[in-house]
């Protein structure tokens, strides 16, 4: 691209679109060379729209836009934490609002894969770093001094011989004239005041006193609520359906079949619409639905893991990655592990069932609510309901948690159908119920593992999955491996192993899959690091020397350290009721320790967890801690408390008295420890989770013996 | 179902966060519900509707109930007092615990969580590990929080000590 020249006429066009107000954004343009830092008039001049991600008013005041979904994982803090960093403004002295659903403006806004950070970093940083300069130029020309004799601080531009300032705000005006540099200098990590620092969240507040909007709080004028009676069996159709009594409900205004997308599938379901969200709910209650389930298999768990677990016996599958000879070495080995990891399927189970406002009006479709992927609605709505892009608007409210399920659009659509329908605003709200039991789910894999070990190393390791590949839903090649087989497993494993061979065997059923929070990290992770241990002992060694000796890679020795080091490793004894596993997802890793006990009353407990997290270059330290944290605690809960069964295509549990997450009571003590160093920054809020389960398993195989294939299992009666 | 006993309507009153306020509502109706959409408050979150949250806890008379599972009916002529309520400037000792510790993540769960918490400090203003275990273990935390709650109720605890009894 080259360097734009900008009129007088565009600023003067600029400023009437913008008012007076120095707005910079982010523009990348689409032949995927390198971003861009440019002004509102220079946008105009290109003809480009930009993401305007920082505006200062000549008041002085600062508003820095937030691109992404804050679904609990602080990335509300993260985004202008970095922008204040280089802009040299305080953060509580920032106006921080979340920007409309417009990938136009803002790229990508699909909040997963644990990317915002790492996605966006340098971007954000040099956007600041520019204002920053801009105000300095502006400020140095307007004394007639060097700019190199000026500085930036909290807000103001001060020169450093005479100590005079200016407030940002005095600047703007002059510095909205000025054309954007190119080339800015990124502060030093040493010179930090805000990336790095454990900075209180901005958005706690809202959090303590319930005054955060989430999806189900907004309310919009004329509002009506509805509910939706689905397919039981997740897929299939209305066959008819009795609204007698649901009619005579007061409040209920209206009942009729409708229908949500599903990936490439119709669900559909009967809409109840009221005044009060509980007659909605009571209405829904009384109505008698006749579903036609013709057409598809209705699969129960069992008859699943069985078919998975034939299918690993009797086919190789499709090659994801081989080096040497694996199946070879196996079968002529006069010793060789063979095993078979199984892990269910889950639920997101996100605090804020699945709500969402739609209001359709002449053409037109404005939708709130708790949504990740806002321009993934823009595109499957608009495409479905035969709107222009630009005529589906998105705004996203606070999620009450995501983990994945928030960035579908089975419920945006469903509620733009049902507005369409009643011509009127409605928010459509799932009870827990619908949430638990109309998927997508994670989902459920079973894992052979076939190991040989000489001379204390892996000679050849072989590893089939078989489960449900995601993309098939989303319109993915089925010739082709899942992308995401050995997801989890470190790469540097693969670099040492000599023979080794993984492949995914296609496993399909009708019940539609979707990422769940570390996607397959989640499962694989369970299966590749419990095989890991089962190796080392087989070799008769330490599982933290076996690992060590298998990685050949100075960054992962030193985090191997660490958490041999935090966790007592060194000094155990075996028998303990130690284990450790380390994995990596979305470019970050997370090794953890376990230490588990029998109680008093011979029962299992964990005694401790410590983990440590290698994420390279980060915002916030506590939000990381935070993240793992809660990772932990999510892993729990899959590994030994919930899982969802299937009986005749039905998901089993309905609500959370048998559908049972962790509690405050179950948590044991946990440790965080996050690596310093400069290595480009990895993702926070997924890849704590994958490497608990296998840490849990192997400290029980320390302790008793006994190793566990299988997950959820109960704690209580290992 | 008992339609008839849904179909009639009554005008409740209550005391809402020191307010009185009458509202016409099926007295069937769960408080949860008319708080959220009658009253206008949505701080009381619905996390499952069958008392195995915790995210709808609020006060009634001082106690911590399940606004999901509790008629609107219940409530009258009562005192609720919800998230809203707790405190004037969001400055009650938990409030700032949670404020200092950064407890939440999505934050869903937290008006609930608070409210049951702050019941526990009222009866018992030092609480243990244990004590702390069995009043909180009815609220459920998806995104992991745990830690945390434990830590700022210990937080506030030292800090009501101090400063006497806020509620
Ligand atoms: S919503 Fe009331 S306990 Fe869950
Ligand atoms: S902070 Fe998300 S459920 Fe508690």
């Amino acid at each position: 691209m080259n360097t734009p020249t900008v009129s007088r006429r565009n600023f003067l066009k600029a400023s009437s679109l913008t008012g007076l107000a120095l707005s910079l954004g982010i523009y990348i343009p689409t032949n995927a060379e390198e971003a861009e830092i440019i002004n509102a008039a220079e946008a105009d001049s290109f003809g480009v729209e930009m993401n305007a991600w920082i505006h200062i008013e000549p008041s002085g005041k600062v508003t820095i836009f937030s691109h992404r979904a804050e679904m609990g994982q602080g990335v509300y803090q993260a985004i202008p934490q970095m922008v204040a960093e280089e802009l040299e403004v305080d953060l509580d002295k920032v106006n921080i609002v979340f920007a409309k659903g417009d990938n136009k403006k803002y790229g990508n806004q699909v909040t997963g894969g644990s990317s915002t950070v790492r996605g966006s970093y340098k971007n954000l940083l040099t956007l600041g770093a520019t204002a920053r300069q801009l105000l300095i130029q502006a400020a140095a020309t307007k004394w007639n001094v060097p700019s190199s004799d000026c500085y930036a601080e909290a807000g103001q531009v001060i020169h450093r011989p005479t100590a005079k300032r200016l407030h940002y705000g005095e600047l703007v005006a002059d510095a909205m004239k000025l054309e954007t540099p190119k080339n800015v200098t990124l502060k030093k990590r040493s010179d930090y005041k805000l990336v790095g620092k454990p900075l209180l969240r901005q958005d706690t507040k809202l959090k303590t006193n319930g005054t955060a909007t989430f999806g189900l709080d907004k309310e919009i004028p004329g509002m009506l609520y509805a509910t939706v009676e689905r397919n039981p069996r997740l897929r299939g159709k209305v066959k008819n359906f009795d609204d007698s009594a649901t009619r005579k409900i007061p409040g209920v205004k209206h009942v009729f079949k409708t229908k949500m997308l599903v990936f490439n599938t119709y669900r559909e379901g009967v809409a109840v619409v009221a005044t009060s969200t509980w007659a909605a709910l009571q209405g829904k209650k009384a109505l008698k639905v006749e579903w036609d389930d013709s057409g598809f298999e209705h699969l129960s768990t069992d008859e699943i893991f069985k078919r998975q677990q034939q299918a690993l016996q009797t086919q190789e599958g499709l090659s994801f990655k081989q080096q040497g000879d694996a199946s070879a070495v196996i079968s002529q080995a006069t010793k060789k592990l063979d095993v078979v990891y199984e892990t269910p399927y889950q639920y997101h189970a996100c605090m804020e069932p699945l709500n969402c406002i739609a209001h359709y009006q002449d053409d037109k479709l404005e939708i709130w609510g708790p949504i990740q992927a806002p321009e993934w609605v823009q595109d499957a709505i608009s495409k479905e309901m035969g709107l222009d892009r630009e005529k589906v608007i998105v705004h996203m409210t606070f999620l009450g948690g995501g983990f994945g399920r928030k960035a579908f659009m089975d419920y945006p659509h469903e509620a733009a159908v049902i507005s369409k329908e009643i011509k009127a605003p409605v928010q459509v709200v799932w009870t827990r119920e619908d949430d638990a039991t109309q998927g997508p789910y994670r989902p459920g894999i079973s894992y052979r593992c076939e190991g040989v070990v000489e001379n204390g190393k892996i000679n050849a390791f072989k590893l089939r999955m078989a489960g449900q590949n995601n993309d098939h839903w989303r319109g993915g090649p089925k010739d082709k491996a899942n992308r995401s087989t050995s997801e989890g497993f470190l790469k540097p494993y693969a670099d040492g192993i000599k023979n080794l061979s993984i492949a995914d065997v296609p496993f399909e059923t009708p019940i539609p899959t979707m990422w769940w929070r570390s996607v397959y990290a989640s499962t694989n992770g369970f299966a590749y690091e419990s095989f890991m241990d089962e190796l080392a002992h087989e070799a008769g060694k330490d599982p933290m020397t076996f690992r060590r000796e298998h990685l050949p890679d100075e960054r992962l020795h030193r985090q191997l350290d660490k958490l041999a080091d935090v966790s007592g490793w060194k000094t155990r004894k075996p028998g303990e009721g130690y284990g450790m596993a380390i994995t990596e997802c979305f470019a970050s890793t997370v090794g953890h320790v376990v230490k588990v006990s029998k109680g008093q009353d011979g029962k299992l407990k964990i005694d401790h967890v410590w983990a440590v997290m290698d994420c390279g270059w980060y915002v916030n330290p506590d939000t990381i801690k935070a993240q793992v944290e809660g990772s932990i605690v999510m892993a729990l809960g899959a590994a030994t408390q919930h899982q969802v069964t299937f009986k005749d295509g039905v998901p089993v549990d309905k609500n959370f008295y048998s559908y049972q997450l962790p509690r405050i009571n179950d948590i044991p003590p946990i440790d965080v420890y996050v690596m310093d160093n400069d290595e480009p920054a990895g993702g926070v809020g997924e890849p704590g989770l994958p490497a608990f389960a296998p840490a849990l398993a192997n400290a029980i195989f320390d302790l008793t013996g006994k190793r566990i294939r299988k997950l959820p299992f109960n704690l209580a009666t290992v | 179902m008992a339609l008839q006993r849904i179909n009639a309507m009554a005008i409740i009153k209550l005391t809402i966060n020191g307010n009185e306020q009458s509202i016409d509502v099926d007295p069937q109706m769960p408080l949860l519900w008319a708080i959220r959409d009658v009253v206008g408050l949505k701080g009381t979150k619905y996390g499952c509707g069958v008392a195995q949250c915790g995210a709808c806890t609020l006060h009634l008379n001082g106690e911590a109930v399940r606004s999901c599972v509790t008629k609107v009916s219940r409530a009258a002529g009562q005192k609720v007092v919800t998230i809203e309520g707790l405190s004037q400037n969001n400055d009650h000792p938990l409030q700032q615990a949670w404020q200092q510790i950064d407890v939440p993540q999505c934050g869903y769960c937290h008006s609930g969580q608070i409210m049951s918490a702050a019941v526990l400090l009222r009866e018992n203003p030092n609480p243990t590990d244990a004590d702390i275990d069995v009043a909180m273990a009815g609220n459920i935390c998806r995104c992991g929080t745990y830690p945390r709650i434990r830590k700022a109720i210990h937080l506030a605890a030292g800090a009501e000590q101090k400063v006497g009894k806020n509620e």
